[in-house]
């Protein structure tokens, strides 16, 4: 077993690995997670690297490049890796080294040494180039050397695309110990905070990145994570966002500039405008307005100019639109109403954006939280919300063999049976006769599994009914009664009557399978009934009935349908 | 996980409820779902750890375990199906007005009913191709021409708007009403059901009714025709406005230009309700439903006027039945009443005649009695007496009694035998009271 590979000599982190930036991070002794700022003080470090007379430039260092060294300088590229030529999407990489086809992989050619010649250097060399200076900047920090990771990739990497990364993080000196998928860090990072309770949710992870946006519908049921739905887009993205704002200074500076020829149209003027832009956009997640300055954007011309938050929203507008479109749509793909979701978890470096948020907050009823730093104070920073899961897992698994945690992610562990529908009990309500389902286990909740609820009982206790059943989700949608027209003394504006024909959404429960019943006798008054279920693998139910501090109790056992493929 | 609080009460045990140790198991659960769960977090590890307890896994255990997982990710957008027309592939970016966005994106199969979806996947496919810079990879030019004519067409097409002014000329799409001919040559539902699926894709409200086949109900016929006589169409026309130019030098010309766009949309407009109608009329010349439906309303209001009048005889005819009924009835009650008086009559006399005869018989055995006296010829005064009683006994009885007695007296001789048969006759009628005791001085 050689040094790197013995578990007791890890030093393992996370890392990030985006197409526009990167993170790595780390966990402390008190199993908080740490992001590493690198020597030039980023936190999201940008996955570029630019080579000048031989020199490598990396992150901060190199994305400014793009203005005099585009040919010599690499970003964009990380979709590229393991992927045929023809399957890749240039587009992002096109104001950098383009990508060019080796063998039957992508390679750039670029001048990254001191002679003159152009290399074709592939999108595996590049990668482990990368990788080996984010493993300097965490070593550095750390003081140790670094040699294994957990790293996080979008929910739809191939394997292809995982081998070639592993093989590049080997090159780097970085033994992966897990790739995890970036929504699911995502959840973890929020999970792993010590305020953070269990409880069943259904989270939509919602990433808008740099060249992509990312959509992920999650089950999450006591710490189990289970990825009902994904939505992925390659043209909402950040940089269609820094596109609008490109678009908006270059025609004002054209205004102001009545000779001057398009900087758009000048490759260093339409780079320094996109620098410009991007820092522009991050300005106005922070502030209401900020100062675009550019010195000899085109033809010896400077220009500087401002930019309020609104005009921004509006310029945006249609991308944030479509962004929360894609949102519904991933809800819509997992059989699921906006009503379901407890959770939106807006990620991705855009997910700063407040108007981002809050186009995506309109969508959802007021029941949902939505977490992002305009719209919750505890929320944890978009961009690092993978980087910091990726920490957390690294340190949760980095005692173990390689071997050992293969085993443990493979199909034969991983894949288990889920509730189709909740099970729940029928409790009466004052007005309704017949019982109103409670859940006590969620529907999509992975089994086995062991839940227990205590469940109140009527006012002078006595003999109680407890009638297990399956709990089937509906959409209630009430359209209000038309009001008879108010009076014309109280005059009402256009805005009142739009209101009053809104309908109303309401999740409820109809009752489905009746799975048993058992009685609690004697119950005293104001007593309380617990009852603890078990659902096996087997779909076989194993409950528990007793009254909350009392004697005794009902055991049943409802057979499984299902022969256990012995998952228990 | 902290247990479920759940505030609303149980229900009270029904009477009589019972369960073998207090429970009872009625339904099983529905099918789960088999799903990957992601290896992450220290609630996994606690899993995996229970799940590869003791055992190892086969590698029979290992490829079964995914057999039924649902899919999560969407299956490769694979290749681009549609052949590309090397003519479109020289198409200029610049003349986009002219460009038939869906054949651009490889979708001239779908058209007007592409999904957002659709648009997104072909769009990207296109992407992957024509991108300038594998172009150049491959040593050819960094020619964008395409590429740009391929960004055109999804941003026409992902734009509601835009894709509805472009949908709206897309002559592509539009299907030819069939001739007569062909309308008539049995295909009539096919061919004309494609033509108003195409028009339908113009209409503001949904879901537009189908033409329906030669089973359609005349409802749905008659809905059918109503919707579109009826047609409320967004269809709109300023994809083909003329370009207004935007320098703003020459006012008056971008004003003119503006104001012929308006005249010609709203002609084009006009005209094409126009068109509509007629498509509609022709339409419902050619539907045979419609004739059948004619016919089996004539037919259904002779029949109705048939059943009136025969009906109305069949009334008539009852009704003189009735009185020819009532006729007989009559005629039989007279008969039978005539008949009854001149029996009764008859029957009178007879009894007349025979209460005459049983009197006479009556009398005469008070004769034979010797008028009731011992012995000897009676006295004057014993026969009034006795006559006179008998008279009383007479007047007292009816004809029936009246027979009865006779028959009693008939024959008989003997005075005694004759005076005990007066003598209970007188008890008898004593005891109805109809005499008083000692009244008849010669029967005492
Ligand atoms: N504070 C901010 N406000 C607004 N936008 C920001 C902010 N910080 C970063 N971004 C934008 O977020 C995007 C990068 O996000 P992130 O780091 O999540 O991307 P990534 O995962 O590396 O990218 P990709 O989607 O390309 O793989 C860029 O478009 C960047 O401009
Ligand atoms: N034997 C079992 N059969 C079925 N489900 C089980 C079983 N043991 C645990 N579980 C399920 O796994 C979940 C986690 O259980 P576990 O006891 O490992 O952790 P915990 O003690 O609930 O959580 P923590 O580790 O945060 O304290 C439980 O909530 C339950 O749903
Ligand atoms: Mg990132
Ligand atoms: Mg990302």
């Amino acid at each position: 077993m050689s040094a790197e590979n013995d578990p007791t000599q890890r030093v393992a982190i996370g890392i990030s690995f985006g197409n526009s930036y990167s993170s790595i991070a780390y966990t402390t002794g008190e199993g908080r997670a740490e992001v590493i700022a690198n020597e030039d003080g980023d936190r999201q470090i940008p996955s570029f690297l630019s080579y000048v007379e031989g020199e490598e430039l990396h992150g901060g260092q190199a994305k400014p490049q793009i203005v005099r060294n585009a040919k010599n300088t690499v970003a964009y590229f990380r979709d590229f890796l393991g992927q045929e030529f023809k399957s890749i999407d240039p587009t992002a990489a096109h104001q950098s080294a383009h990508a060019v086809q080796h063998e039957s992989t992508v390679a750039f050619k670029i001048r990254d040494t001191q002679e003159e010649t152009e290399n074709e250097v592939t999108v595996s060399t590049i990668t482990s180039r990368h990788l080996t200076r984010l493993r300097k900047s965490a070593s550095d920090y750390l003081g140790k050397a670094v040699n294994s990771a957990v790293i996080t990739v979008p929910t739809n990497f191939s394997d292809a695309q995982k081998d070639a990364l592993n093989k590049a993080a080997k090159e780097a000196g970085i033994e992966v110990l897990q790739f995890i998928s970036e929504p699911t860090a995502a959840v973890l990072a929020y999970d792993a905070r010590p305020d953070a309770k269990l409880a069943d949710k259904i989270i939509v992870v919602a990433d808008l990145g740099g060249t992509r946006s990312d959509i992920a519908v999650i089950a999450s049921r006591g710490g189990i994570y289970t990825v009902l739905a994904t939505v992925h887009d390659y043209e909402v993205t950040g940089l269609k966002l820094d596109q609008v704002l490109m678009d908006y200074f270059a025609k004002e500076f054209l205004k102001k500039n009545k000779d001057a020829s398009d900087p758009r149209e000048d490759a260093r003027g339409l780079a320094k405008l996109k620098l410009e832009c991007e820092a522009v956009k991050k300005a106005l997640s922070i502030g209401s307005s900020a100062n675009f300055s550019v010195e000899s954007l085109v033809g010896g011309i400077d220009y500087t100019a401002t930019i309020n938050r609104t005009r921004y929203d509006l310029l945006g507008n249609k991308l944030f639109g479509a962004f929360s479109r894609l949102v519904l749509h991933a809800v819509e793909k997992a059989n699921l109403d906006p009503l379901d979701i407890t959770e939106v978890i807006l990620a991705g470096g855009n997910a700063n954006t407040p108007k981002v948020a809050s186009t995506v907050a309109a969508a959802f009823p007021e029941t949902t939280t939505i977490l992002a730093p305009s719209t919750s104070s505890s929320a944890i920073i978009p961009s690092e919300l993978a980087v910091r899961g990726a920490a957390i897992q690294a340190s949760l698994i980095q005692e173990f063999d390689l071997e050992d945690i293969e085993q443990s992610s493979h199909p034969a562990v991983t894949v288990t049976p889920h509730l189709a529908h909740a099970v729940g009990v029928l409790c009466i309500s004052g007005d309704e006769t017949s019982g109103i389902f409670h859940p006590i286990v969620e529907t999509e909740t992975s089994l086995p599994v062991r839940r227990t609820a205590i469940i109140a009982t009527p006012r002078e206790g006595g003999d109680v009914l407890i009638k297990l059943a399956e709990g089937l989700r509906h959409i209630k949608v009430t359209k209000p009664e038309p009001k008879p027209k108010a009076e014309k003394d109280e005059d009402d504006s256009d805005d009142d009557e739009s209101d009053e024909e809104e309908e109303v959404r309401e999740k409820t429960w109809k009752v489905g399978n009746v799975l048993s019943e058992a009685a609690i006798r004697g119950v005293k008054k104001g007593g309380k009934v617990e009852v603890q279920i078990n659902i096996g693998a087997d779909l076989g139910v194993n409950a528990i009935y007793r009254e909350v501090g009392g004697k005794g109790g009902v055991r049943g056992i409802i057979q499984g349908s299902k022969a256990s493929n012995g998952s228990a | 996980m902290a247990a479920v609080q759940i505030s609303l009460p149980l229900p009270v045990l029904p009477e009589g409820w019972t369960g073998e140790k207090e429970f009872k198991s009625i339904g099983q659960l529905s099918a789960a779902n088999d799903r990957n769960i992601e290896p992450v977090g220290h609630h996994f590890l606690a899993h995996a750890r229970r799940k590869r307890h003791k055992r190892t896994f086969s590698e029979d255990d290992r490829i079964q375990a995914q057999v039924n997982v649902k899919k999560v990710e969407d299956e490769d957008e694979g290749e681009i199906s549609e052949p590309e027309d090397p003519v479109m592939l020289q198409r200029e970016a610049k003349d986009w007005k002219g460009q038939d966005h869906y054949a651009v994106l490889g979708i001239t199969k779908y058209r007007w009913r592409a999904t957002e979806d659709q648009i997104k996947r072909a769009h990207r496919k296109k992407v992957l191709k024509h991108h300038p810079d594998k172009k150049a990879a491959a040593g050819g030019t960094e020619d964008d021409q395409f590429f740009k004519c391929i960004q055109k067409a999804t941003e026409v097409l992902s734009d509601p708007v835009k894709r509805r002014q472009f949908d709206s000329v897309d002559e592509a799409a539009e299907v030819e009403p069939p001739s007569k001919k062909d309308s008539q040559k049995g295909n009539f539902y096919k061919l004309w059901g494609k033509v108003f699926e195409s028009e339908g894709r113009f209409s503001n409200n949904r879901p537009v009714p189908k033409l329906g086949n030669e089973k359609s109900t005349k409802e749905e016929v008659e809905t059918f025709y109503n919707f579109w006589y009826n047609f409320d169409s967004w269809r709109t026309f300023e994809y083909l406005d003329e370009d207004v130019p935007d320098d703003n030098e020459n006012r008056d010309q971008k004003r003119h230009v503006e104001r012929k766009n308006q005249n010609s949309r709203r002609k084009k407009k006009t005209e094409d309700t126009v068109r509509l109608r007629k498509l509609v009329d022709d339409c419902l010349a050619l539907d045979e439903r419609i004739k059948k439906f004619r016919q089996q309303e004539n037919a259904q209001k002779n029949k109705r006027r048939l059943d009136k009048e025969a009906e109305t005889k069949r009334l008539a005819e009852e009704a003189a039945k009735a009185k020819e009924e009532e006729a007989r009835l009559a005629a039989e009650k007279e008969a039978a009443d005539k008949a009854s008086k001149v029996e009764g009559k008859k029957a009178k006399e007879a009894a007349k005649n025979a209460a005459k005869k049983n009197k006479r018989v009556v009398r005469g055995a008070v004769k034979d009695a010797n008028y009731f006296h011992a012995a000897g010829d009676a006295p004057a005064s014993q026969i009034d007496s006795a006559l006179g009683d008998v008279d009383s006994i007479i007047a007292k009885i009816d004809n029936e009694e009246l027979a009865a007695l006779t028959s009693k007296l008939n024959g008989k001789k003997d005075a005694a035998e004759i005076k005990q048969i007066f003598q209970d006759e007188t008890k008898r009628l004593v005891g109805a009271g109809k005499l008083k005791d000692g009244e008849l001085k010669s029967l005492s």
